[in-house]
């Protein structure tokens, strides 16, 4: 057998990057059992957070990058251990100390962030062309900021989401402001995948294009962002509030402004995202927006709400390579299929572009509309 | 200074915790120096007999009248040197404690400094007590009964051995009958004896004790008053059947045609709505239940009446409050087991054959629904098991505490389960915790018997799709030991499920004035030294009320509150402490922010003279009070303004 020895000062790095309920672990292994990643390969949570406790962590092993930070195992495990913090900790150690190697394309990723402010590595100068016309929404003094994700922004199939989503708030009358020159994209993969200084610094640049343009609210279409700004941004001092579409869509509806007028006759499942459901406890939102557009019939997957199944674009994942057996959103379509819906609706640009792989995965064995909810609400009020 | 004060100062070395850092001798000599000393003594230990009669024969030969010693803290000490003055014929309140251990030689480098402010500690106490006077010592009658909140094995108990010494106890229980839980197990560990054989004739003896007065169907309402005195309401619920005319015959539930789940069965069986929880119950005295007779909700029925011969049903009986006074109270109301139905992974009230262990104990006792056969819902005796540990326990999502028995009790399903059937037992565990006597014996016995124990927390159970008649149950688990996931295949799973505070403990808590630990079980005077006793004086904490454990440490538990209780009645009074506060009704402004702030209740308002007074039995003396008071009209014994004063003097001078 393999003779190891503690390594205390190893534990103790991860400690200080974060990996602070470490020793709090009784080793029960329910992380593991809950962990999605088990459902398609080995991922030894458990042992992972073992060998930090001792110290003898494997920085080179693909395990340091499984994590998408869906917080299945931090939900449930019985002594309240964050375990996303202990995985972002050990990607931090070899961010920082190079004890390792980042992987390849999420370290394309990260530079194209640190370079042009968006992980696609598309011009910064181009962040507002998802708006065309040119909106003349960069104009107007409101305090309500439209934050599209970067994804939304340039992505083809998402910027017809970002375009859904002007065109509702537009319906409902809504006084909104675009930032495409000053805003950068909102740091959560490249803090969640170990880069705490890269992060800190879209922070401020966030923060302080926020507040010169006087933003007291923002609307976001990520999940992601949604987290983000709430909490992380938030406790660097952030003051504005953060709500995501598919509350300030539930919220318009109830108060009347926004009125559908075109069945959409469906049927729709779905698919809350981590960020959402377990991370913020949003599942009732998107369901009563749906349930309001006439014609829609909803039907439910086995693992929803807070019990939703990962799509595996969270912590990073988005910008790495998942093999073709390995893929939660796999899974998820064929739960989807299994309880014949036509079309899988989604609150998150991650999961669209992790469903839309998964599409062409079953090689047209699954025929599947994947819609974003603004894009089903727009289809409701054309 | 009044010429008549004469004051011994002693000064402890404490071998060598005082000595080492003060300089004894200069501390003495300084204090006979002060004026009213007339003689003061250093000594290794002031505590020892040798120590005490120094001080004994100063009062008694130099007529030493007050007396101040130096050395470890009052808690420690302080009632062994009242003691001394009370033998020598002084008041013992004439005593002042300076406290140079801790307050000053375990504070402090050994030097000159050190010495300073012992020496003004011991200045401090000598200018105080100029100004203490005699204070009279308070005591309360002992009544000579007690009552006992709860009838499961702790109440039993207790209850038992206080009557054995004839001395009369109110036993009060909720259900129909006694007995608790461990009526409804069938063997108990790590023995394995039957539960009913060695509970029921306990339960017997209840029934026949004249010292006993027994009350089932009932519940505290209300308690006043104070230890040795407390005025108890108890609620008798109507039972609708005349216990004085009753033979328990039994032929009314045979006769009720109204069914409903049977919560002594863990809901798996089923009662009438007249009846006894279990065959053995004490008294063997039906009830009604009136949330479920249809005579009580249609007005039509009453079947029972007619085939009754003893004609002992009684639809007239209403709720009846009686009134009891005793001395003190023993509260033993058990626990409640945690519902899993929140951990939707398990599948819990969704999945057939996942059981609780309440359940599963109902499913192996001759007296359960199935006889005590070992059976699936489908009726087919099952081939295997799971017993999941930690259920709601060791889970900060649920209860951060350890339940204690269900290691135990797991182990004893193990047995139980090859007993009955032979088939497969899986075991997933995450500590096994054996500690107890023969327990860990027990342990290897059961791993003697081919059981799987696989060391992990369960995460899920899935209905699997078989040929058989009914789904097996497949769980998955991370067995840590291997490092793999795991998936097993079983036809019943059994949930070992928290102990619980009873649902209803807040609301007994203020009845009782008892605290709750942050478990939420009832916290008791100190964890290692008084476990016990509350807060309360004169209530005692007894069972699983207390904390989850077994039925060794609760029968303990119980006799050992009932020697308190005891003992309290043989003395025949309580003595109270001294130091108590009053209210100068002349001050008094009648503003009641005191009655509030009091934390033992003992203040109340006198509504004719406009004045608040203190209780002196519940009183402990604290002073919260005496702070608050914005027109400085409490003051409390021993701890006058002059007094206080006089000592800062002292340490400034
Ligand atoms: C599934 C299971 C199996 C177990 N097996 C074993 C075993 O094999 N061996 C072992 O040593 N231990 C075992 N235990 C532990 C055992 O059950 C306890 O140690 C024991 O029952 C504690 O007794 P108790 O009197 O404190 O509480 P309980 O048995 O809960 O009795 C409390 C009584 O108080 C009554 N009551 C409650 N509230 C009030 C109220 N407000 N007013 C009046 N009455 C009230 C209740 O009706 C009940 O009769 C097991 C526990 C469980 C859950
Ligand atoms: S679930 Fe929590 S306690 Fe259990 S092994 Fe994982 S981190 Fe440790
Ligand atoms: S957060 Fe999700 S992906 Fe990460 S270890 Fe926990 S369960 Fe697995």
């Amino acid at each position: 057998m393999a003779l190891i020895t503690p390594f205390q000062e190893a534990a103790a790095l991860v400690r200080e990057a974060g990996g602070l309920e470490l020793d709090q672990c009784y080793q029960c292994g329910l992380c593991t059992g809950s962990c999605p990643w088990n459902l398609v390969r080995e991922f030894p949570v458990r042992k992972l957070i073992h060998q930090a406790q001792l110290g003898v962590i494997d920085f080179e092993a693909e395990y340091t990058w499984l994590c998408t930070t869906c917080r299945s195992c931090v939900q449930c495990c019985p002594r309240g251990v964050d375990i996303i913090d202990i995985m972002k900790a050990m990607r931090r150690v070899v961010a920082e100390t190079g004890v390792s190697k980042v992987p390849d394309s999420l370290w394309l990723a990260v530079s194209n962030i640190a370079g042009s402010g968006n992980p696609l590595g598309q011009p910064a100068g181009q962040r507002g062309d998802w708006a065309t016309p040119p909106t003349k929404k960069a104009k107007t003094d409101s305090g309500i900021l439209y934050f599209p994700c970067c994804i939304p922004a340039y992505e083809p199939r998402l910027k017809k989401v970002a375009q859904a989503t002007a065109r509702i708030l537009e319906a409902a009358g809504v006084d909104y402001k675009i930032l495409p020159e000053v805003e950068n994209c909102c740091g959560e993969s490249v803090r969640k995948s170990g880069h705490e200084n890269l992060f800190q610094s879209l922070a401020q640049k966030n923060m302080q294009a926020f507040s010169n343009a006087g933003i007291n609210k923002i609307i976001v279409n990520s999940p992601h962002c949604y987290d983000t700004f709430k909490k992380e941004y938030t406790e660097l001092g952030a003051e504005f509030k953060v709500i995501h579409i598919v509350q300030y869509l539930s919220q318009l509806i109830d108060e009347g402004k926004l009125k559908f007028s075109t069945e959409v006759k469906k049927k729709v499942t779905y698919h809350d995202s981590c960020y959402l459901a377990r991370h913020n406890g949003i599942y009732d939102e998107p369901r009563h927006v749906l349930e309001s557009i006439p014609g829609i019939e909803i039907v439910e997957m086995p693992d929803i709400k807070e019990n939703t199944l990962c799509c595996g674009g969270g912590g990073g994942r988005i910008w790495m390579d998942t093999k073709k057996n390995e893929r939660f959103s796999d899974l998820r379509l064929q739960q989807a299929k299994n309880v014949n819906a036509e079309v899988l609706a989604l609150s998150c640009p991650y999961c669209m572009l992790n469903f839309e792989d998964s599409l062409i995965d079953f090689q047209g064995a699954v025929s599947m509309e994947i819609k974003d909810i603004v894009e089903l609400v727009c289809e409701g009020i054309a | 200074m009044d010429d008549d004060i004469k004051i011994g100062v002693y000064v402890c070395h404490c071998g060598h915790n005082i000595a080492d850092v003060i300089d004894v001798e200069d501390v003495a000599q300084r204090a006979r120096k002060s004026g009213n000393v007339s003689v003061s003594r250093d000594y290794v230990y002031m505590c020892s007999s040798k120590g005490q009669n120094l001080i004994k024969q100063d009062i008694m030969q130099l007529g030493i009248n007050r007396v101040v010693v130096a050395a470890c803290s009052p808690r420690l000490y302080e009632q062994t040197f009242q003691n001394v003055l009370r033998e020598s014929g002084l008041n013992p309140y004439l005593l002042q404690i300076a406290n140079v251990r801790e307050q000053c030689a375990w504070v402090h480098e050994a030097g000159l400094q050190a010495t300073e402010k012992a020496n003004r500690l011991v200045h401090g106490a000598i200018r105080r007590v100029s100004h203490h006077s005699p204070v009279e010592e308070q005591s309360v009658p002992v009544f000579p009964a007690t009552l006992v909140i709860g009838g499961g094995i702790a109440g039993i108990q207790a209850a038992l051995e206080i009557a054995n010494s004839r001395h009369v106890v109110y036993l009060v229980e909720r259900e129909p009958s006694i007995g608790g839980h461990m009526a409804q197990f069938d063997k108990t560990f790590p023995t394995l004896d039957c539960s009913a054989c060695i509970l029921t004739p306990k339960m017997n003896e209840v029934s026949r004790n004249p010292y006993i007065r027994l009350m089932t169907y009932s519940e505290v309402t209300d308690v006043s008053g104070y230890v040795g005195n407390f005025a108890v309401k108890v609620k008798r619920k109507a039972r609708y059947i005349d216990e004085d005319k009753c033979v328990g015959c039994g032929i009314c539930q045979e006769k009720c045609p109204w069914s409903t789940a049977s919560e002594f069965d863990a809901g798996l069986g089923m009662r009438k709505a007249v009846y006894t929880p279990f065959p053995q119950a004490i008294p063997n005295i039906p009830v009604i239940d009136r949330e479920r007779c249809v005579y009580f909700l249609k007005g039509k029925c009453r079947a029972c009446e007619k085939v009754c011969e003893a004609q002992a049903i009684n639809f007239e009986q209403e709720d009846m409050y009686i009134d009891l006074q005793v001395g003190s109270i023993i509260v033993a109301t058990g626990f409640d087991v945690f519902d899993p139905t929140p951990i939707v992974q398990y599948g819990y009230g969704r999945l057939p054959n996942v059981f609780t262990s309440l359940e599963f104990e109902r499913l192996c006792s001759p007296s359960g629904p199935t006889g005590g056969q070992l059976k699936l819902v489908s009726g087919r005796t099952p081939e295997s098991v799971a017993i999941i540990h930690c259920v709601g326990s060791r889970d900060k999502n649920y209860n951060a505490y350890c339940s204690r028995v269900c290691c135990m009790h797991s182990l004893k399903y193990s047995h139980l389960f090859k007993e009955k059937t032979g088939g497969e037992v899986y075991q997933l565990y995450i500590d096994m915790r054996c500690a107890g006597k023969a327990y860990e014996e027990f342990y290897e016995r059961v791993q003697g018997e081919h059981v799987h124990f696989i060391r992990g927390k369960l995460a899920s159970i899935a209905a699997g799709v078989t040929d058989a008649e009914e789904d097996n149950l497949i769980l998955t688990c991370e067995d840590t030991l291997l490092g793999n996931l795991i998936n097993i295949s079983v036809d019943m799973v059994v949930l070992c499920v928290a102990l619980e505070p009873r649902h209803d403990t807040e609301q007994l808590s203020h009845i009782l004035r008892l605290g709750r630990s942050h478990d939420g079980f009832f916290l008791e005077r100190h964890p290692k030294l008084d476990p016990v006793a509350t807060m309360s004086e004169g209530i005692f904490v007894v069972g699983c009320c207390q904390g989850p454990k077994d039925i060794p440490d609760t029968v303990a538990q119980a006799s050992a509150a009932s020697a308190r209780a005891l003992a309290m009645i043989s003395k025949g009074k309580m003595e109270m402490g001294a130091i108590t506060a009053s209210v100068d009704e002349v001050v008094c402004s009648g503003c009641k922010v005191c009655n509030a702030l009091c934390p033992y209740s003992a203040i109340f308002f006198d509504e004719i003279s406009n004045v608040s007074r203190v209780n002196q039995v519940l009183c402990k003396g604290c002073n919260v009070c005496g702070a608050a008071c914005p027109s400085g009209a409490i003051s409390t014994r021993n701890f006058s303004t002059i007094q206080i004063l006089a000592e800062i003097e002292g340490v400034l001078a």
